[in-house]
């Protein structure tokens, strides 16, 4: 399709930007994409840091580590919250995103690239405020904002006095900023510049996810934006939209946060659904079975994703029709999710599977995020919500989705891309090894959270009963288990950047159909001059 | 259930090991609180915590289910779809039966899950009438508790014990206080939650009882305990520094105790005299 692409960019490899321009001034999508991979890599790095503190806290009763239980919750705050916004957002959207929309749709570059690289900057801007954060005072005499990444008032306000969740706030602002504008790039790119042929029914699914993704953060991100603002002028100005003695009520910001948070959870894991498809499809050399199926499910979980917030507030008081309504509506997601569950395991039906390390990591997603899935469900349900709510057994399910489920996928995605990327190849046997560490780690990490949760175990405790202790220390084991796995990728990527295994424009055979794979890996620095035709994909 | 029972004893064994090992003395599960190595919900002390806790047990069952037959799929594609037993692969993408059955079944089993939920969700919040109304104030990070004139009009705060001397033989460390809330066995409680400061939650496992605790807001639950003894929960709301500090116990005697304590706790703590809320609550 795009044979002619390579000679006619032949001439573009000889006068490639300096550093300081390519990388700095970046207007290429695949550079700031490469920026977006190892800034999210960096993030998640100092995330998981927190992550390990929390588990050796945790790992008995009492306190070890941490003097007193508010500076272990400013980390649970920033685990939460550069893992979110500053590892899995970028490294998904904006690593991945930039990566390979455009050139998955044949187009040249993103429809703004300037704007791509306000984008990353100002990510990189909030994460500097989000760290600085961390080291001004906070709740009286204590560094740090301490108050959970929902930020909830009177907590947020009357509970930490000094100015370290102002800048919290203003990193959210920017991060919130920088994917508004990421995502009115994407969405023009994807409506406006897809080569010719390329229908919208003809588009690549991880395509599909990112459009769905991106009217996601288009359309809540506003909503988060209004409501730490209102928080900000709360902190600040004397207002009072969250503090009843002013005739404000602090449940307000809960249902404007969680109506910008509950999209948000599924703007984390539908690109990761979206990259899924292409690798179990690549990988079991048939085209994705069901592929409308799969597009409309994604839309209809974006659109569902909506109108679902307040199962995350079941015990705040609201009425029996409210509780009921959103019961319902939550359980409705489980539909869609489910049809893009069998839709993959039918695709690698009949399939001549290759287990590479991406697949493996694309098979164990399928695996956990089922296991995630069905834990939703059950936490959809107001009744026993009201015993779990706020207990580990919540942590374990999100970490099933996220962590075993995004997570995976990011890795699943690193594998599957490695020598498009960089050009070079990662011998299959590291990322098979980094894959059964993290699935055994992962496991015994968050399993147990289930059983703490159902013994009764609360969220964001510094310590705990002594009766907890058994499955504590189970779970720290297993974080230390999954952060070894870390250096295995590290030392693969190393490797192969050492070893220099040059990658063939496409390693993955006759299975890998997206436009990609037929350019040189790495691809030339602009690809596309000459516009491929889409004639048929197979679908 | 039986099933459970087994998972139990198999728990029970590993829990005297490991209590043995490290030194715990009360290794049993008591209701009322965690124990070590638990792996459900703590034992219910209200009929409807026992219906939630069975309503989990069915969705435990169900979603078990689609696990291992999600799981059995992906076992057969590895073992018959992998590419040395089958090099050629085929070309279906599309099976419109299949994909009606697979919308339509999780949506029978979807409503198979809502129409008990729906029916424990309106036991939950349509409470019964009233026998005892105890208002709960949410401080950082204590609890208060007022009892309204009916029942002798008096108010008490209840820290939790920080020195491990203090305690108790029975009370778990983080988990014993200094001033129990105390309510008859067999009567509907009815307690109005709020707070004074930020938010926090009122939380009793085995009672399957939790509602935030915000200020501005006089928040309901209910519970009727069906047995003595002593239950306990925690905060569950992030509150700040002495989130994990600030525990809710709750004693549960008989009528006569009960009578008892009130006539004792009418001499020892402060009067609620002139509270205007908890008139309003009491007229309810």
């Amino acid at each position: 399709m795009a044979n002619a692409a390579d000679a006619a960019h032949a001439d573009h490899h000889d006068h490639l930007p300096g550093f300081w321009r390519r990388w700095f001034y970046s207007t290429n999508h695949k550079d700031i994409g490469t920026l977006y991979l190892i800034f999210g890599f960096t993030a998640g790095i100092i995330g998981g840091i927190l992550s390990i503190a929390m588990r050796l806290e945790l790992q008995e009763p009492g306190l070890q580590f941490f003097s007193n239980p508010q500076v272990f919750n400013v980390f649970v705050t920033g685990h939460g919250l550069i893992m979110v916004f500053f590892m899995v957002m970028p490294t998904l959207i904006g690593g991945f995103g930039n990566w390979f929309i455009p050139i998955m749709i044949g187009a040249p570059d993103m429809a703004f690239p300037r704007m791509n690289n306000i984008s990353f900057w100002l990510t990189v801007a909030a994460f500097g405020l989000m760290l600085l954060s961390l080291f001004v005072e906070g709740a009286p005499g204590s560094l740090g904002f301490g108050g959970g990444w929902t930020v909830y008032p009177p907590l947020s306000t009357v509970g930490h006095p000094g100015p370290a969740l102002d800048f919290g706030i203003l990193a959210l602002h920017l991060a919130g900023a920088a994917s508004i504008l990421g995502a009115i790039n994407f969405i023009t790119t994807i409506l406006n510049m897809r080569a010719p042929g390329m229908t919208l029914h003809k588009m690549p699914l991880f395509a599909w996810a990112m459009l769905v993704t991106a009217f996601l953060l288009l359309l809540s991100l506003p909503v988060l934006a209004g409501a730490i603002t209102m928080l900000l002028t709360d902190r600040n100005f004397g207002t009072t939209f969250f503090d009843p003695a002013g005739g404000g009520d602090p449940v307000l910001y809960q249902h404007l946060f969680w109506f910008f948070g509950h999209p948000e959870v599924y703007i984390m894991i539908l690109p990761a659904f979206g990259i899924v498809s292409h690798i179990i499809s690549t990988f079991s050399k048939k085209p994705i079975f069901g592929y409308l199926g799969m597009a409309y499910a994604m839309v209809a979980i974006g659109v569902v994703g909506f109108v679902v917030w307040a199962h995350h507030m079941y015990t705040v008081g609201l009425s029996l029709q409210t509780q009921a309504y959103f019961v319902f509506a939550t359980m409705v997601i489980a539909v869609p999710t489910g049809v893009k569950i069998f839709s993959w395991i039918a695709t690698m039906w009949g399939g001549s599977i290759r287990f590479t390390a991406a697949m493996q990591w694309a098979v164990g997603f399928v695996f956990l995020f089922t296991v995630g899935g069905v834990t939703g469900v059950v936490l959809a349900n107001a009744p026993v919500d009201r015993y779990m709510h706020d207990t580990y057994y919540v942590v374990a399910h999100f970490h099933y989705v996220l962590s075993l489920g995004a997570v995976f996928v990011i890795f699943a995605g690193i594998y599957y891309w490695f020598p498009k990327i960089t050009g070079y190849v990662m011998p299959e046997w590291i990322g098979k090894l980094h894959f059964w560490i993290a699935f055994i780690g992962a496991n015994v990490l968050f399993f147990p959270m289930h059983f703490l949760g159902l013994s009764g175990m609360p969220r964001r405790y510094a310590d705990y009963p002594d009766a907890f202790a058994g499955w504590n220390l189970v779970s720290s084991i297993g974080s230390y288990i999954f952060f070894v796995g870390l250096f295995v990728f590290i030392g693969g990527v190393i490797y192969a950047f050492v070893r220099k295994e040059k990658a063939a424009g496409n390693p993955w055979g006759e299975g890998a159909t997206t436009l990609e794979w037929t350019l040189s890996s790495p691809p030339p620095f602009h690809q596309f001059e000459t516009l491929p035709r889409i004639v048929d994909t197979g679908h | 259930m039986r099933i459970e029972n087994g998972r139990r004893s198999v728990t029970a064994l590993s829990t005297a090991a490991v209590a043995l090992v490290l030194g715990i003395s009360e290794a049993w599960a008591a209701a009322g609180r965690p124990s070590p190595w638990e792996t459900g919900m703590q034992e219910m002390v209200t009929e409807l915590g026992q219906s939630v806790s069975n309503f989990h047990t069915y969705l435990v069952w169900l979603i078990a289910a689609i696990c291992l037959f999600v799981l059995a799929l992906l076992l057969v594609i590895i073992a018959r779809f992998n590419e040395r037993k089958n090099p050629v692969p085929s070309k279906t993408t599309h099976n419109t039966l299949l994909e009606v059955a697979w919308t339509i079944i999780p949506v029978l089993i979807l409503v198979a899950i809502a129409i008990p939920s729906f029916r424990l969700l309106r036991q939950q919040l349509v409470p019964p009438p009233a026998d005892v109304v105890v208002k709960v104030t949410g401080y950082s990070w204590y609890w208060g508790y007022e009892y309204p004139a009916d029942q002798g009009g008096f108010k008490f705060d209840s820290n939790m014990i920080t020195e491990a001397s203090a305690l108790k033989p029975d009370q778990p460390r983080l988990l014993g206080v200094d001033n129990a809330m105390v309510v008859p066995v067999g009567k509907v409680v009815r307690v109005q939650v709020t707070s004074a400061d930020v938010i926090h939650a009122f939380a009793l496992p085995s009672f399957a009882v939790k509602i935030d605790a915000i200020p501005g807001r006089l928040n309901e639950t209910w519970f009727k305990a069906e047995k003595e003894g002593v239950y306990y929960g925690q905060c569950s709301e992030l509150c700040g520094n002495g989130h994990p500090y600030m525990p809710i116990e709750i004693r549960v005697v008989s009528e006569q105790q009960y009578a008892a304590w009130l006539a004792e706790a009418k001499q020892r703590y402060a009067s609620t005299e002139g509270s205007a809320p908890l008139k309003f609550a009491t007229a309810q």
